[in-house]
């Protein structure tokens, strides 16, 4: 009904469509803010209440019971570890699924089927990978509870979602460039190569950061896969014991001592610069690789 | 200067280099500590199977240690998991021993009580940090594996029942009416359906989620059937999200650990318990005192298992536990939970001594009070 009235042509319907116009921007701009203020003011809590907090004591120590010492130092070398070796197993293979499934089966049934079930898949909650890499990966191929288990979970996790904006990617690579390179006798190789790679790898690093970003925040698989949290050594290898940083900013969130609360909003801060330099590191990337690509077509 | 490659990758090789000398050095003196020597006592005894007729014969190895300690510095590794509760009394206690004994490598995980035993009753950990007693279910399964364990309690943690500080018509409440109010499709909705002359207001209601060993002790001692619980009240695993709303809500009601009232005492109102089951008990507010003696009827015990074999095999485990009860009141109190009673720790550390491994429980005193809770 309303609709009708919009769309219809009589003197009030016109009236309201102005005046509709003239308010979007206004209702639009209330959702922005309130996005904006939610993370101004989740990020004005953070620094009142973890501010003072923040030192190099908290980088550089091991876990203590003394939160004048406590430090995340094991947990940001987890952290790093883990998501670290994940991206490098992730972004590859999402790429290449991504390249199987836009530039050699598209419009196939089994691409469908697949990237269906992909989509479906980013939305399984991530306990549930937790378990799988548990079950399948520590204790089924007898990895145990380390960093590899760790980096696959997380690689599997964030798999989906990658994939998915590599997809994407592949797909705003416009069809006249590929169809004029096969016209010039291109095979597919030369093709995905030279034409359709270079134009959508930049959003395909976009993904793969957004699927690190959310490896770093993940604390449920990993509380799965490795449940420890008090460790005094560096992780060394790809067989060493890890723990993660959200996983001990909950358990400091959690106590009753306000000091350890105050530690937690540190180490998030903490967590935030990370997640912040990554971004940075990828739009620089991105950056680059379009600079490059520009320099490709003149 | 940061970005300096050379910098880098003499950092990345000086890492490297020193990973590995690092790993050979500690694999070394783990492994040459092990060979400590024992005097091994071998005694059969006979065990009664509870109410069934047959007993069974069980071979106990005793292990008089006493004379291992003298030998060498100590290392190795120590796995420990379990209750998160119990965690800030183990990072307390592990953090102090690393101290004294850098060579000792000890972990401490946070997968819960439940979580912690399943990987206990596989001999994945030495130890497990528990806010319950193993369930007969899980003993089985560790029989089922040949793990055997040692049962030691540490601490004292309690239950505390909070209302708001606005709230005038609560100071007690009885076992029987908690039940009433948190059993399965209960009726309580109103403050009045609890006791006669109560407001006619709604009351909101907070507590742990099923995941926590709080809920668990909560759900079998008051209730009386573990996790049996109404589930249309407010949950948190984060007993700050809990104080927060009874703090702010009027008619609000809710439960938590004992170790976290301190820190929330001038933001809600405490409740006085008492346990209707036992004839002529009386109100009981939790305290220092009233909950380390058991007279609060909200206090549970919490726990170390300790596996068998590791405690026989690792002398720097055995050294780890005689610190923990050596020094436990201090990081018990340290980590705002409640010690046992002070000359429990040296005699549970005298019997250890002496190589007799079970019946800590029944030292503890704990068992002499009906209140204490399933065992």
């Amino acid at each position: 009904m309303g609709n009708q009235i919009l769309i219809g042509t009589g003197r009030r319907g016109v009236k309201l469509k102005k005046i509709l116009d003239k308010l979007l921007p206004f209702i639009l701009s209330i959702a922005v803010f309130i996005a904006v203020a939610t993370i101004v003011s989740l990020l004005i809590t953070l620094i009142t209440t973890g501010g003072h907090r923040l030192s190099w004591n908290l980088i550089l120590n091991y876990p203590s019971s003394n939160p004048e010492e406590a430090g995340m130092r094991s947990a940001i070398l987890g952290s790093i570890f883990t998501v670290g070796l994940s991206a490098l197993i992730c972004i590859p293979l999402s790429i290449a699924t991504a390249i199987f499934l836009v530039e050699y089966s598209r419009g196939g049934r089994l691409a469908s089927i697949l990237s269906y079930n992909i989509s479906n898949l980013a939305g399984v909650p991530s306990v549930v990978f937790g378990v799988v890499g548990l079950g399948f990966l520590a204790y089924g191929l007898g990895m145990g509870r380390t960093v590899i288990t760790g980096a696959f979970t997380l690689a599997v996790l964030t798999l989906p979602l990658v994939t998915v904006t590599c997809v994407e990617a592949l797909k705003t690579v416009p069809d006249d460039l590929r169809q004029g390179a096969y016209a010039l006798g291109a095979t597919t190789v030369q093709v995905v190569r030279r034409v359709v790679l270079p134009r959508a790898l930049p959003m395909m690093l976009t993904g793969g950061i957004l699927g690190i970003s959310r490896a770093l925040g993940e604390a449920a698989p990993i509380l799965v896969v490795s449940g420890l949290l008090f460790i005094r050594e560096d992780p060394v290898s790809l067989f060493s014991k890890f723990t993660v940083m959200p996983l001990q900013l909950y358990n400091w969130i959690s106590r009753p001592q306000p000091a350890f609360v105050e530690l937690s909003s540190a180490g998030i801060i903490i967590l935030l610069l990370i997640l912040l330099a990554l971004n940075a590191l990828a739009i620089s990337l991105r950056q680059l690789l379009v600079r490059r690509m520009e320099q490709l077509w003149r | 200067m940061m970005a300096n490659p050379k910098m880098v990758g003499l950092i990345l090789t000086f890492l490297l280099v020193g990973g590995v000398v690092g790993y050979i050095t500690g694999w070394y003196i783990a492994g040459s500590s092990m060979t400590g020597r024992g005097l091994t006592v071998t005694e059969t005894r006979f065990v009664g199977e509870g109410a069934k007729t047959s007993t069974i014969t069980e071979r106990v190895t005793v292990t008089v240690h006493g004379l291992t300690q003298t030998t060498g510095p100590l290392a190795g590794d120590i796995l420990i998991d379990g209750s998160s509760t119990v965690y800030p009394i183990t990072e307390a206690v592990a953090e102090a021993f690393m101290k004294t004994y850098p060579a000792v490598k000890i972990s401490v995980g946070i997968s819960g009580t439940g979580g912690g035993f399943k990987r206990f009753i596989m001999g994945e950990t030495d130890i497990n940090d528990a806010s319950r007693p193993i369930l007969m279910s899980e003993a089985q399964t560790a029989e089922a594996n040949g793990i055997r364990w040692i049962e030691i309690p540490v601490a004292i943690d309690g239950l505390v029942i909070v209302v708001n500080r606005e709230n005038d018509w609560v100071e007690c409440l009885t076992f029987s009416e908690l039940k009433k109010i948190w059993e399965p499709e209960s009726t309580v909705t109103k403050w009045s359906d609890i006791r006669e002359g109560w407001p006619d207001e709604p009351i909101r209601l907070y507590g742990p989620g099923p995941d926590s060993g709080t809920f668990d002790y909560f759900t079998e001692r008051v209730i009386g059937k573990l996790k049996a619980s109404r589930t249309d009240y407010i949950a948190s695993e984060d007993d700050n999200v809990l104080v927060a709303g009874v703090e702010g809500e009027r008619y609000a009601l809710g439960y938590f650990g004992y170790a976290y009232y301190p820190y929330a005492a001038d933001k809600i109102k405490i409740v006085a318990v008492r346990d209707d089951s036992i004839p002529d008990a009386s109100c009981v507010t939790p305290t220092d005192e009233t909950v380390s003696s058991y007279k609060y009827p909200l206090s549970r015990p919490l726990f170390l298992y300790v596996n068998k074999r590791s405690w026989d095999e690792k002398p720097w485990l055995r050294e780890f536990v005689y610190f923990y009860l050596e020094n436990g009141e201090r990081f018990v109190k340290q980590v705002s939970y409640t010690p046992l009673p002070s000359n429990y720790y040296k005699m549970a550390v005298a019997t250890l001594k002496a190589g007799i491994t079970d019946g800590l429980y029944s030292l503890s005193q704990i068992s002499m009070w009906k209140n204490a809770g399933p065992h």
